[in-house]
């Protein structure tokens, strides 16, 4: 069949793509198989703009089970215990439809990680939206909220932790991402490589419609005016069938029925069946008729790229179709023998008893486009913050006006729409460092957080990446987990352009370094490029989902001050950096500057100490520094335990704005009782740790003497109005 | 004392009560949806969650189940019945319980821990509470928004029937401490003979303390009895 170049461009292959089409078939596509690459090399399923750079990534560590190239990532956590879990960008269903563009984000991921053979046990997500005062913003940040507690609430998962920031890069396409966490035996995890010839092609879950069809390549695409119109590619979620999808296949996973099993998230029923196919080296023959579908007269090619949520591919051994049948008919959910593998290693597509389509599987896998675009680096600003020039603002009108932001202000709005409590093991909740949940009927538990770091990746992305990962890992050490592993989701611009590239390369760098020198690999992730709209590309935003370990769950720490008369100490230097800092933000409403330096040997030395010292129960709060400076981390503290401060002026002489605001790496605040502080102050010497005494807890006041003096129920009200006002 | 949590598909809480039974030693059963005979128990608990979706309304289809005519029959008879969150709404579907619950006054869904009041301890399921007694409790609904007419609010208060009020952490019963905008501020009630509660707060949730607190293990120590 002859297309037209205005066919193949709907299809988002350039004509140099469908040159090497042609070649790889020698002939040209049908419709069918054209729809069918075109859902395969989009950027979102092929990695075309990124391979090359994620290859570099540090992906291994005795800690690791399986890295990046499955579903999700898996690590070992002992006792043959094992936690599966990743990240997934749902970027552009969210800005057309922000409720089930959201609501999905959650269903898919879930499936990645379920598909596995783990319970889901916990959901975060990582936020970005417009500002506050761009027209969309109020009604997608609330749409968006909704589909993902609507989702997660339903299906019965706790959604514990994440963040959600506003920023006018985003004001055109706003960032969801979401993040799932489960718990699987080690000695049963589920892989998608096919295995045996003719084996059994088992579909199950929700039946075909219509709704999402081309949505991995709407997701591929820059927005313009007319986006609106592509509401039609949004699916829609029904975390019902989710919940009985999973207990089903959970049920399934028992015994050794399945040999490969793979969800069907971005285009659908093709890229399920072509990476259990290509993994294998096998070929598999599809029986179209067969498909359960929602909607009358389906074709081939909407069966095909449709992304109707909540579907399963399994290939069964030979011998298991009845009992497992009997589990799927059990939860009221479809299950039908669509096809079978075979040795062909060429996708075959039966309709009326007719091929329909047939393409060699690694013409759509291993042959598919790879690029090595042009990217240029980018140089560490040449600013230099002349503080002195500032208007001189008086600290607590500087404190007042950064906790009453959109983006400090306190989140609970956000978090009671979500259920964090259900499954009975959140032993931590939103708003401290890391959630905690405890692994089911045991004594040992994970901690899990997301973070990410725009600003600072947009104005030198080597020190962004670098920066994000060593947060990450502050907020995890911060509750008492040793870090084990990450995912991450990596949201760009236009790959094209070659600043943005470069972006996208250096951040991947920094990434690198710092998880080579933590030994915190990445074991599983997700790339979203082509963010923007008319050729504004949102900041580089790459944001990390850690995963840490507590083995012995006997004493949870977080950041609430405990008592009155604690000492408070700031491990790692201040040095002042103000540039980028959210007071240059807030107050002076500057955005550029360079970010703060990252050292990642004080990163883990002072990590790996904090560490030590609540294995050894010696602190009672802790907290990572981290946006804002000592004064918002100090805060935070007091309003959670409605425990206050008495600081003392820095004894350096260092301006107290920048002493207070500023943004230097690697550094927590702890609470020591006094009676242990020589013994403290003694390993930190020891181990040639930066710390200062900054001051004492104490009674209803934060206080900074001679500065400022607050009621903490003062600082709560401030920090609590800005949502319930928007 | 044999319990039976009732699993329908899109219930979520069902693990969790099961744990918190267990934990007070009961001998427990999961009982699925499409059976017809419910095991001999001496409490039935239908847990929180989304049965059937939620879809038509909450509580609605499972509240035309077949193992719920079982319950029903049960529960007639005198056998104990809680339901919590979703199991609430599914009893006053089927009209064990009367009234019925809306969605919340702030149309969002809301997850806290909130202050309840122990309304009446001379219960089969309170009385190893103070009654004034304050508890934090978790709760974690759409639709929880308690509503009946006035005739049965009156028979509700005359027959000491409320089991549970939102309440503040002094006790006080007034508007600010009332998540979901139910009338006169409750949280539970009782059936006339009193073995059947009904509650949005989820007492399973408040077993631990490393997750939370002990308020909850009361209600479940006090079936034992």
């Amino acid at each position: 069949m002859k297309f037209e170049e205005k066919i193949i461009q709907k299809h988002g292959l350039k004509s140099e793509e469908y040159k090497s089409i042609q070649k790889l078939l020698k002939r040209d596509p049908n419709l069918l198989e054209l729809g069918i690459f075109s859902a395969m090399w989009n950027e979102h399923c092929s990695y075309k703009s990124s391979r090359i750079h994620l290859k570099k990534l540090p992906t291994k560590g005795k800690q690791v089970i399986q890295g990046p190239g499955e579903n999700a990532g898996v690590i070992d956590i002992g006792d043959n215990d094992a936690i599966v879990f990743k990240i997934e960008s749902h970027n552009h269903p969210s800005y057309i439809e922000p409720y089930q563009g959201a609501a999905t984000g959650v269903g898919g991921i879930l499936r990645d990680v379920f598909t596995m053979g783990a319970r889901p046990i916990a959901l975060l997500n990582s936020l970005h939206f417009g500002s506050p005062s761009h027209p969309k913003t109020k009604s997608l940040l609330n749409g968006v909220i909704s589909g993902i507690g609507g989702y997660g609430n339903c299906i019965g998962i706790p959604t514990v932790a994440g963040e959600t920031k506003f920023n006018d890069t985003y004001n055109e396409n706003i960032l969801v991402n979401a993040m799932a966490v489960g718990h699987a035996k080690k000695n049963k995890i589920f892989y998608s490589k096919a295995k045996g010839l003719n084996k059994a092609v088992v579909y199950v879950g929700s039946k075909t419609g219509r709704d999402g069809i081309h949505g991995a390549s709407m997701a591929s695409a820059e927005f313009d005016e007319n986006s609106e119109e592509k509401k039609p590619t949004v699916q829609v979620g029904d975390p019902f069938t989710e919940k009985l999808l999973l207990e089903a296949c959970l049920e399934l996973m028992k015994d050794d029925s399945i040999i490969a099993i793979q969800d069907m998230g971005a285009a659908g029923l093709t890229s399920s069946s072509v990476e259990m196919a290509s993994k294998g080296n096998l070929g598999v023959e599809l029986d179209l008729d067969k498909v359960p579908c929602r909607e009358e007269n389906m074709t081939p090619y909407e069966m095909m790229l449709s992304e109707s949520q909540e579907r399963m591919l399994i290939i069964l051994e030979d011998g298991k179709k009845e009992k497992a049948r009997k589990i799927f008919e059990k939860w009221d959910l479809d299950f039908v023998v669509i096809g079978k593998t075979t040795n062909t290693n060429n996708l075959t597509l039966k309709f009326n008893n007719k091929i329909e389509g047939e393409i060699p599987i690694e013409a759509l896998s291993s042959k598919a486009p790879i690029y090595n675009r042009k990217w240029i680096k980018k140089k560490l600003p040449n600013t230099k913050l002349e503080t002195k020039k500032l208007k001189k603002i008086k600290i607590e009108d500087a404190l007042v006006k950064i906790l009453s932001s959109p983006n400090y202000s306190n989140k609970s709005w956000i978090t009671s729409q979500y259920d964090q409590m259900v499954m009975g093991d959140t032993v931590q909740r939103s708003g401290s460092d890391a959630a905690i949940i405890r692994i089911h009927k045991k004594e040992k538990a994970i901690a899990v957080s997301v973070d990410s770091s725009a600003n600072y990746c947009k104005s030198h992305p080597i020190t962004g990446g670098k920066q994000i990962v060593c947060e990450n890992w502050r907020n995890l050490i911060s509750v008492g987990a040793k870090p084990l592993a990450i995912t991450n989701c990596l949201n760009f611009g236009n790959p094209e352009i070659k600043e943005i590239m470069g972006e996208f390369a250096e951040c991947l760098e920094g990434i690198k370094e710092a998880c080579e020198f933590l030994n915190f690999p990445v074991v599983s992730g997700n790339v979203s490029f082509y963010n923007g709209t008319n050729k504004k590309n949102i900041y580089p935003t790459p944001v990390i989902g850690g995963v840490g370990l507590i083995n012995k769950l006997s004493k949870p720490i977080d950041l609430k001050f405990k008592k009155e008369k604690s000492c408070i100490i700031i491990i790692g230097k201040t040095f002042g950096h103000l540039e980028l800092s959210s007071y240059l933000r807030e107050n002076y409403s500057i955005i550029d500057g360079k970010p703060p330096k990252v050292n990642l040997v004080n990163e883990k030395n002072n990590g790996e100490i904090v560490l030590d010292l609540i294995n050894k129960d010696l602190i009672l709060s802790a907290h990572d520094v981290s946006s804002g400076g000592v004064i918002i981390a100090l805060s935070e503290m007091s309003m959670q335990s409605e425990i206050g401060v008495k600081i003392e002026r820095p004894k350096k002489l260092i301006d107290i704005n920048e002493f207070f605001f500023g943004e230097d790496q690697g550094r927590y605040i702890l609470e020591i009782d006094q009676k242990n502080l020589d013994k403290i102050e003694k390993m930190f010497n020891n181990n040639n740790i930066y710390y200062e005494k900054i001051g004492f807890t104490q009674k209803k006041y934060f206080e900074i003497e001679n500065q400022l003096k607050i009621d903490i129920n003062d600082l709560f009200k401030i920090n609590n109005q800005w949502y319930n006002n928007y | 004392m044999r319990s039976s949590v009732i699993v329908f598909p899109g219930s979520n809480c069902d693990r969790d009560i099961a744990v918190a039974l267990e934990k007070m030693q009961f001998k427990n059963q999961m009982v699925w949806h499409k059976e017809t005979i419910l095991p001999k128990s001496d409490l039935i608990v239908i847990p929180g969650g989304f049965s059937y979706g939620d879809y038509l309304r909450s509580g609605a289809i499972a509240g035309k189940s077949l193992i719920i005519e079982e319950v029903i029959k049960a529960a007639n008879s005198g056998c104990l019945i809680l339901g919590v969150c979703n199991g609430f709404q599914i009893l006053t579907e089927t009209g064990l319980l009367k009234g019925t619950l809306l969605r919340n006054k702030n149309l969002k869904f809301i997850n806290k821990d909130v202050n309840i009041k122990v309304m009446n301890n001379h219960t089969r399921f309170t009385s190893k509470y103070e009654t004034d007694q304050v508890l934090k409790i978790n709760i974690a609904h759409n639709e929880g928004n308690y509503f009946t007419d006035q005739k049965h609010l009156e028979e509700l208060k005359n027959q000491n029937l409320i089991g549970f009020k939102y309440c503040d952490d002094k006790g006080n019963i007034n508007d600010e401490a009332n998540p979901n905008g139910a009338i006169e501020n409750i949280a539970g009630i009782f059936n006339k003979n009193k073995n059947i509660l009904g509650m949005m707060p989820h007492p399973e949730r408040m077993i631990d303390k490393l997750i939370s607190n002990n308020d909850g293990l009361n209600l479940f120590s006090s079936l034992l009895n």
